[in-house]
């Protein structure tokens, strides 16, 4: 038999999402809907934090297709063109023997999206549901989904690197391929997704329904 | 743990910015964290001569930040003819390649970002060091909050370091002096935002508008 616990809701406060304050509600009735340190507007959840991520997370989905399909690269050396997609540019680094930075890109371009999006899919999901089993590990799941999402910028940043470099007319040239629009697209996407979805609403009902 | 119910706004209570959970503001000694015992989300933390060294970590990132603009990254040779890349070639390339969106995720992400981080911290920090009020504390704060996920420098790092191995296999390459200097912005980015108290940053302030 635990009480239910004591949260800002339950205490009828907010607790400012930029800069922590708590605030109550009383205040917010008769000053302002401002948080009084950091002057960010309060809310108690995240504005239709369910909605914003379904969305947002049904348009990464999408764009990660044309991400994968379109090449990333082209480059052109001695009248030889070689096109890479994402999963051809890991590809290569294999069989150049590069091991260590090929797996460095893989997780960065292939593992992290997929994960961020499975992830971020079975938060919501489960939050949908009202599951209540695993809260803690949700957590842990959704602040390890937050840190790894910007790290997918890796191979935007290495296009942008290869095509200011690379371009000496017939000895060699590196061009970029429509691929790298969906795949930044994606990588920005998801790091929205994952802002906008409220980890709070993992915990919302905890001791409410429990203890019947 | 009490809390009084009719609390207006306190800072001797916080709740967990992942789980709701309210907790009470113990005084912690220096160096040590508190985490949130529901979900294990990181509360507060305690540094030593905080605010200095986040300031010093900003102005030194500040220095290397302009050095790594000043000079070339990587040199790419190929049959006697070479071609250098600065910090901003990538987004101006990308730009120029007709793919606009991708020259401003990069102008963004590698250079806007990055350095309006260390531009709001100093602007922030150093009036406060000479007991003066910021010109909009209360903006600069909620700004940086917000830069930080979009400054990715250090992800850049990453980048320079694929792009180098991947041209090595056909050419000539060589790292050049503004690498270091990155690498180094980059390391004093990410120890002044480590450093950096915001619950010192706010009783600082109050202090100085006392």
């Amino acid at each position: 038999m635990s009480a239910a616990p004591v949260t800002a809701k339950s205490l009828d406060a907010i607790s400012c999402h930029v800069c922590g304050l708590l605030v109550s509600n009383r205040y917010i009735r008769e000053h302002s809907d401002e948080c009084p340190r950091c002057a960010a507007a309060l809310h108690s959840r995240k504005i239709n934090s369910m909605t914003r991520t379904w969305a947002l997370l049904i348009a990464a989905a999408v764009l990660y297709i044309p991400a994968n399909v379109y090449p990333v690269l082209t480059l052109v050396s001695f009248g030889q063109s070689t096109t890479n997609t994402i999963m051809g540019g890991v590809i290569e680094l294999v069989g150049s023997g590069q091991l260590v930075i090929a797996i460095i890109v893989f997780v960065a371009s292939v593992f992290v999206p997929i994960f961020k999006i499975a992830a971020l899919l079975f938060l919501v999901i489960s939050v949908q549901f009202g599951m209540k089993a695993r809260r803690r590990e949700r957590a842990l799941l959704y602040r390890f989904t937050e840190f790894i999402g910007r790290w997918s910028m890796i191979d935007i940043f290495m296009i942008s690197i290869l095509i200011a470099l690379v371009k000496l007319q017939a000895l060699a040239t590196v061009t970029a391929g429509p691929g790298a629009i969906a795949f930044a697209a994606v990588v920005i996407i998801t790091m929205f997704a994952a802002m906008t979805f409220d980890p709070r609403l993992i915990w919302d009902e905890e001791g409410e329904n429990d203890d019947g | 743990m009490a809390i009084d119910q009719d609390f207006t706004y306190t800072d001797a209570f916080l709740a967990c910015p992942e789980c709701d959970l309210v907790h009470a503001v113990p005084s912690i000694r220096e160096g040590e964290q508190g985490r949130c015992t529901r979900c294990g989300a990181l509360l507060y933390v305690r540094h030593k001569n905080s605010l200095d060294r986040a300031l010093a970590f900003a102005l030194t990132g500040l220095m290397f930040f302009i050095l790594a603009n000043m000079f070339p990254l990587l040199t790419f040779e190929m049959e006697g003819v070479s071609q250098s890349n600065r910090l901003i070639d990538g987004a101006i390339a990308f730009w120029k390649a007709g793919y606009w969106e991708l020259g401003i995720v990069v102008f963004v992400s590698s250079v806007v970002a990055p350095l309006m981080v260390l531009l709001v911290l100093i602007t922030l920090l150093l009036p406060m060091r000479l007991n003066r009020v910021p010109p909009s504390p209360q903006l600069q704060i909620r700004t940086l909050n917000h830069l930080r996920p979009w400054a990715m420098s250090e992800i850049f790092v990453l980048g320079i370091i694929v792009a180098f191995v991947k041209l090595q296999d056909f050419a000539d390459v060589s790292v050049g002096l503004s690498l270091f200097a990155f690498v180094l912005m980059v390391a004093a980015t990410v120890m002044a935002y480590l450093t950096l108290d915001e619950d010192a940053l706010w009783s600082r302030l109050r202090e100085i508008k006392a």
